[in-house]
């Protein structure tokens, strides 16, 4: 049943080679590479450079800020894909090629332009900084920057989704006495779900491996504002690779569990959509 | 609950949608909308339910206004022709959606759901998505889900017309049946003639915004009030001609005419149905000679292409089973045709000042 089968796409065997080659190369030994280098230090060494108390805080602090970004992208991203879907006004096509932005900005340059928004005399942070709120130099400035970043991956699973929603659906609701708030709540949001959690994933995924940013921003501090990235590459300067691989696999063992477990909660949501 | 339709008009940028409609609905009654598509009858269900908006006119449930009240508020359940279940929930959940946003107690809304799921027979599916089910049965679930929440009226917009030949003539007659248990003004919306008199008690057929015809489907079909009517209702023999002094003559057919009695021809149009065209073996009065090109069976009747070679037309004719046994009937026989019927239509006069 299987050979016999034929293809509409030409050309299983290559495509298939050039696939599973490619991930091979760029994905699957460099990751390799990563755990086996891991390997040269004992358990104990492992233990020792990859959980010490300064790694830990920058851990929290890594999947602290991604995660609280993503969901403030999730929040921002649904309503900013609503708004280029559901209404035409003036504009729109400017704002729709806007959102990618930071698809396409050198991260650092992001970076540069936050910490001199948010300092004390800067445009922002000569009105926030009395009041207490410290846009740059700060945890926050962390969180600020990756919510900059990881927005249009929520805009861009959502919109899709959103624009291929039925209006009968709503218009049913509405004929049943739903009222507008309900019609989102029961019937809108729950279809939007999937793309709701990939979107969160994508942005979740991009807060973790930001680095080039979050250097400008944050004062690197250990403890207090130093992400896990920041710490591989200080590890790495003190020519200790093999502690900075240690930090490397936690981080991506973290990272690959947490995309796991919105994998299953999507697909748990999946059932009916088929 | 009547439903009365006053001079309402509806425009879509240039496009006129419904031009000044007038319309009764009588209570408890099943009532069809009829007509080709563009011709407004979705349109104006919509104004009906409240989903959509007229731009002149007004709409009467019983003695109320409803005209300025949204569709949440018209309490009317709405069937669309693709079902529009949600489909993130179950086929309970969906039957409950419209008690659940009321607030309705959960036993209550168990109750009422259940009881609703045996009134479609649809018992022991509750937990099912809409994905796991049939065309058939996700427009059972549709049904339900409108009344459940004991609408005022019903309307369906094509409700079966997503649905194969088999389905939809089941439904068809289940939807009739449930109707004369459940006594809800009901309006449902087709481009089938077919399916509109063998369900509804009163036939609307509209054409280009405007309604041409509305009666019992025994009035409707009987007495078309207009050539589109004829037309619409299908399946006719068109003959294209002139009366003058009180005859008729149309291609083949030279007829009696009292309807025009003047000596001055005018151009006019005759419908012949195929049950009205009889066949036979020998000539008689007015009939025309021709021979069988096809013969197909079509349910109760068999259907008869006869062509016509003196005039160049083809006749459709229905002939009973009965009488092309004992005609027997074969191709390229040599029959005999003549009409019991002819409905003859002339355009409006151009008045030339």
């Amino acid at each position: 049943m299987f050979g016999k089968r034929r293809s509409p796409l030409p050309g299983f065997a290559p495509g298939m080679a050039v696939t599973v080659g490619w991930l091979t190369i760029l994905l699957f030994i460099p990751l390799v590479a990563l755990i086996a280098k891991s390997f040269s230090l004992t358990a104990s060494e492992f233990l020792a450079a990859a959980w010490s108390d300064r790694a830990r805080a920058a851990y929290v602090l890594t999947f602290g800020a991604a995660a609280v970004a993503a969901i403030v992208d999730v929040a921002f991203g649904l309503l900013f894909a609503w708004v280029l879907v559901r209404y035409h006004f003036p504009g729109r096509q400017m704002l729709d090629a806007i959102i990618d932005l930071p698809f396409a900005l050198p991260t650092a340059v992001a970076g540069l332009v936050y910490s001199s928004l948010y300092v004390k005399n800067g445009w922002f942070g000569r009105f926030l900084v009395p009041l207490g709120i410290e846009g740059a130099y700060s945890r926050f400035a962390i969180v600020l920057v990756l919510v900059f970043l990881g927005l249009p991956f929520v805009v861009r699973t959502v919109q899709p989704l959103l624009s291929s929603l039925e209006g009968d659906t709503e218009e049913a609701a509405a004929s049943l006495g739903a009222s507008r708030w309900q019609t989102f709540r029961r019937v809108i949001l729950p279809s939007l779900m999937p793309a709701l959690y990939t979107g969160f994933a994508l942005a979740f995924a991009r807060g973790l491996g930001e680095y080039g940013s979050i250097i400008f921003v944050s004062t690197n501090i250990p403890f207090k504002s130093e992400i896990a990235p920041m710490l591989i590459y200080s590890r790495l300067e003190d020519y200790n690779y093999e502690e900075a691989t240690a930090i490397a696999v936690v981080l991506l063992a973290g990272s690959i569990t947490t995309l796991m477990c919105i994998n299953w909660l999507e697909s748990r949501n999946r059932r009916y959509a088929r | 609950m009547s439903i009365s339709v006053q001079n309402l008009s509806k425009r879509f940028g240039d496009f006129v949608a419904l031009k000044n409609i007038s319309l009764e609905v009588p209570s408890d009654s099943l009532t069809a909308l009829l007509g080709p598509s563009g011709s407004g009858k979705t349109t104006l269900l919509r104004i009906i339910s409240g989903l959509e908006t007229a731009d002149e006119g007004s709409i009467l449930f019983k003695e109320e206004d409803v005209t300025e009240r949204s569709a949440r508020d018209r309490e009317v359940g709405f069937v669309f022709q693709h079902y529009a279940l949600f489909r993130h929930m179950t086929v309970f959940e969906n039957i409950a959606f419209g008690m659940r946003v009321r607030n309705a107690p959960k036993p209550e809304v168990r109750e009422r759901v259940n009881e609703l799921l045996h009134l479609v027979r649809l018992e022991g599916l509750g937990q099912r998505y809409p994905s796991e089910l049939s065309g058939g049965q996700r427009q059972r679930v549709a049904l339900a889900r409108a009344l459940a929440v004991k609408p005022r009226m019903l309307l369906l917009d094509e409700p079966f017309g997503a649905l194969d030949a088999k389905v939809r003539q089941e439904l068809r007659t289940w939807l009739r049946k449930l109707h004369e248990e459940m006594h809800v003004t009901t309006v449902f919306v087709t481009h089938d003639q077919e399916e509109a008199f063998e369900m509804a008690d009163q036939v609307v057929v509209m054409s280009q915004g405007h309604i041409e015809q509305t009666g019992t489907p025994q009035a409707v079909f009987d007495n078309p009030a207009t050539s589109f009517v004829m037309d619409f209702l299908g399946n006719v023999n068109v003959f294209h001609g002139r009366v003058k002094s009180g005859r008729v003559e149309m291609g083949p057919f030279n007829l009696q005419y009292d309807d025009y009695q003047h000596d001055e021809p005018r151009n006019a149009t005759a419908y012949v149905r195929p049950h009205e065209l009889d066949i036979d073996r020998a000539p008689s009065q007015a009939s025309l000679q021709g021979t069988i090109k096809q013969i197909n069976p079509a349910g109760s009747v068999l259907k008869v292409r006869v062509a016509v070679e003196e005039f160049g037309v083809d006749l459709n004719i229905d002939v009973t089973h009965y009488r092309a046994k004992s005609l027997d009937l074969k191709l390229n026989d040599k029959v005999y045709v003549h009409p019991r019927s002819v409905r003859v239509f002339m355009p409006e006069p151009d008045y030339v000042i």
